[in-house]
């Protein structure tokens, strides 16, 4: 299966903005941030499809994941 | 006289008149200063059934008691007038450095009275208050009138002037300061411009005493240190200011792109905060004594200047289907120059446009100029026909409500109690919806920013899409800030501080006894004083409701596709929380728990 998972701000550093990941069923959002060697402190806010996700959902072929750090504004 | 200077300055415009009056400490103590006093002062000498732009209404500049004290960003101020735009109380809040400046002359704060027969501008230097004569500012842009004024004026002054839209009496005119700083909402600049108030230049030598300071110093340390460490103030905000939002919340589907009919903008990254940085930023810019430093500066072919802001970005750019950034980052310009208030501006632009693609306004009346959903280049020349009055931007600079009701559709502003909407989608946040309908001051943000849980997590996550709780929380963000406001703070401490950390701030600068939860009482005081004004004013408690849109229409795509706002649901629980009875009236019992049954409020007149 195939995953989006789209970075922003300063995850994007010496990564970009979007990589995909392709791997065999069981895919969580906590693998994709060790594979992509971020500190898992420093994602605020994760989004799977636009929704608030968690580390340990399974991800199915297809979604979108959407890591911020820390970030506000108004 | 411990944080107060225990002074205001009253100037009557028609007489030339500068007298100093001694601040009711007591007074102020209850309703703590800046956007709380002011209300108080506006409700005592204004009738709120004046019309907005007469001679009078006053418009009252308030500091709060931290305002050019030692703590983390105090040096706000703020303008507190009747609204022209809303019909309702205003109170516009800006950083820069202005407001300390007033501090350190030695005052709390102006109430300005009546209309100058010419333009003038009020000059001040500690003891020294003139009125002067305006006449060749008059005309000028913000950059132009503040360079003017430095030339004339002591070192260091800081200067608070209108734009044109402000003179031309534009519903949507801000109040700017230090040139690129705004106190933006509802119309204030408009209410300056009907007095002939072009500016003032203030300058000041004076120290703001501290009731304790080793206490203060312990207290502030302890609060910067919260501030730093946390992820939003401490890196966040420092990095990429307001504008990285953008992308957060597209991601969300609640970015509202051209003006409500979508929640999601497929080039949203282009206008992003991210991009801003990578493209255009030349330096941040930080406000009086604050450890963020959220400004952004940036320069794009001939033009450069402070922001933009988020806010502003989604206004000119996904608000108006516009991806180019360098247009929004001129719009911006243009706003900061002719003093117009860049939400309002950007999201009458996106109202204008609706009524083009649906047939309303036609083509014989744009004078061959673009209104077309897309087109950057031709949002800024709207804007600054908007800023001068020129062409179809004289009915631009109406705000969206008035021009969309000219076309008989006022139902396609975006906008609640005529001021237009912030930069997001109610439908996909439930408590922030219920936020924008009972705001004070109309459509607004600022006034409970259930997005800080709602979205970013803090202090907790909330399910954006549930009710449960929403109430509350929103009636605790809304009490909250009314008191940061109204202490001179800036909002975004509120990342990082709580009410606890605001009593303690206070208690050591000014020798006040405040917790936490008398800090939330006070604002919950100063919330309903407000309430009570507009009451008076004559706004409808039917008033407190969103857009049609926004109610009935669900979010076409995205991750918020299907959503509706369910105000009727969480409407009658928030007048409950809030004490009120079921027609959003306060009741006497909560009056007199919160101290102001006797002050002939109790019985708020609403026909």
């Amino acid at each position: 299966m195939k995953i989006e998972v789209r970075l922003f701000a300063t995850l994007r550093k010496g990564r970009g903005k979007k990589v995909y990941i392709e791997e065999d069923e069981g895919l969580t959002p906590k693998d994709i941030i060790d594979q992509l060697k971020i500190d898992e402190k420093d994602v605020s806010i994760l989004l799977v499809n636009g929704r608030d996700g968690k580390l340990d959902t399974v991800l199915k072929d297809g979604d979108i994941v959407s890591l911020f750090p820390p970030v506000g504004g108004g | 006289m411990y944080g107060y200077n225990g002074k205001l300055l009253r100037i009557n415009l028609r007489e030339k008149t500068v007298k100093t009056e001694d601040l009711d400490l007591e007074k102020a103590k209850k309703y703590i200063g800046g956007r709380g006093l002011g209300t108080k002062i506006l409700m005592e000498e204004v009738d709120p059934k004046v019309d907005p732009l007469s001679p009078e209404n006053k418009l009252i500049f308030m500091t709060g008691p931290l305002t050019g004290t030692p703590t983390p960003t105090g040096g706000r101020y703020m303008a507190i007038t009747k609204s022209p735009l809303t019909g309702t109380v205003a109170c516009s809040n800006s950083g820069g450095h202005w407001g300390a400046e007033l501090k350190y002359a030695g005052y709390d704060g102006i109430v300005f009275e009546e209309k100058a027969d010419s333009p003038v501008y009020i000059s001040i230097e500690n003891d020294t208050v003139e009125v002067k004569d305006a006449s060749e500012l008059w005309g000028k842009t913000v950059s132009e009138t503040t360079e003017a004024l430095l030339e004339k004026s002591p070192e260091k002054s800081k200067v608070l002037t209108i734009g044109p839209a402000g003179e031309k009496l534009s519903k949507i005119a801000a109040i700017m300061n230090d040139k690129d700083r705004a106190a933006g909402r509802s119309g204030v600049g408009a209410v300056m411009g009907s007095k002939n108030l072009k500016a003032i230049v203030v300058r000041g030598t004076n120290k703001v005493n501290v009731y304790d300071s080793d206490k203060l110093k312990a207290v502030f340390s302890d609060s910067l240190k919260k501030i730093k460490e946390n992820g939003v103030t401490g890196e966040g905000l420092p990095t990429y200011g307001t504008a990285v939002l953008v992308n957060i919340i597209n991601e969300n589907g609640v970015l509202p792109t051209n003006n409500f009919q979508k929640a999601q903008f497929d080039k949203a990254d282009d206008i992003s905060g991210e991009t801003l940085a990578e493209k255009y930023l030349v330096k941040r810019e930080a406000c009086h004594r604050c450890p963020i430093g959220c400004g952004r500066y940036c320069k794009v072919d001939d033009i450069e200047g402070g922001g933009p802001e988020y806010e502003t970005l989604w206004a000119f750019g996904s608000d108006c289907g516009v991806s180019d950034l360098k247009s929004v980052i001129k719009a911006n310009y243009w706003c900061n120059e002719l003093g117009l208030d860049t939400i309002s501006a950007g999201a009458t632009i996106a109202a204008a446009m609706e009524l083009y693609e649906k047939g309303y306004v036609k083509d014989d009346e744009l004078d061959g100029l673009s209104l077309e959903f897309g087109n950057g280049e031709a949002v800024v020349e709207w804007t600054k026909k908007m800023g001068r009055r020129e062409g179809f931007g004289d009915k631009l600079a109406e705000g969206s409500y008035r021009l969309a009701e000219m076309y008989g559709v006022p139902e396609l502003s975006m906008s609640v109690k005529k001021q237009e909407l912030p930069a997001y989608d109610p439908r996909g946040i439930q408590g922030h919806g219920l936020q924008y309908a009972t705001s004070n001051r109309g459509g607004c943000h600022v006034r409970g920013y259930m997005i800080s849980p709602e979205i970013l997590g803090e202090p907790e996550k909330l399910d954006r899409f549930s009710l449960e709780g929403k109430t509350e929380w929103a009636k605790t963000f809304q009490d909250i800030t009314a008191s940061i406001d109204s202490l001179g703070l800036c909002l975004f401490t509120s990342f990082a501080l709580g009410a606890e950390d605001y009593g303690e701030l206070y208690n050591a600068v000014c020798g006040t006894d405040y917790t936490g939860e008398t800090i939330l009482e006070a604002g919950e005081r100063i919330w309903n004083l407000e309430r009570i004004f507009n009451l008076r004013a004559g706004i409808d408690p039917k008033e407190d409701k969103l857009p049609k849109r926004l109610l009935k229409d669900p979010i076409p795509e995205g991750p918020s596709k299907g959503w509706t706002h369910k105000l009727d649901e969480l409407l009658p629980k928030y007048y409950e929380a809030r004490g009120w009875d079921k027609n959003g009236i306060p009741t006497e019992e909560r009056l007199e728990k919160l101290g102001i049954d006797d002050e002939g409020l109790a019985e708020p007149a609403c026909e």
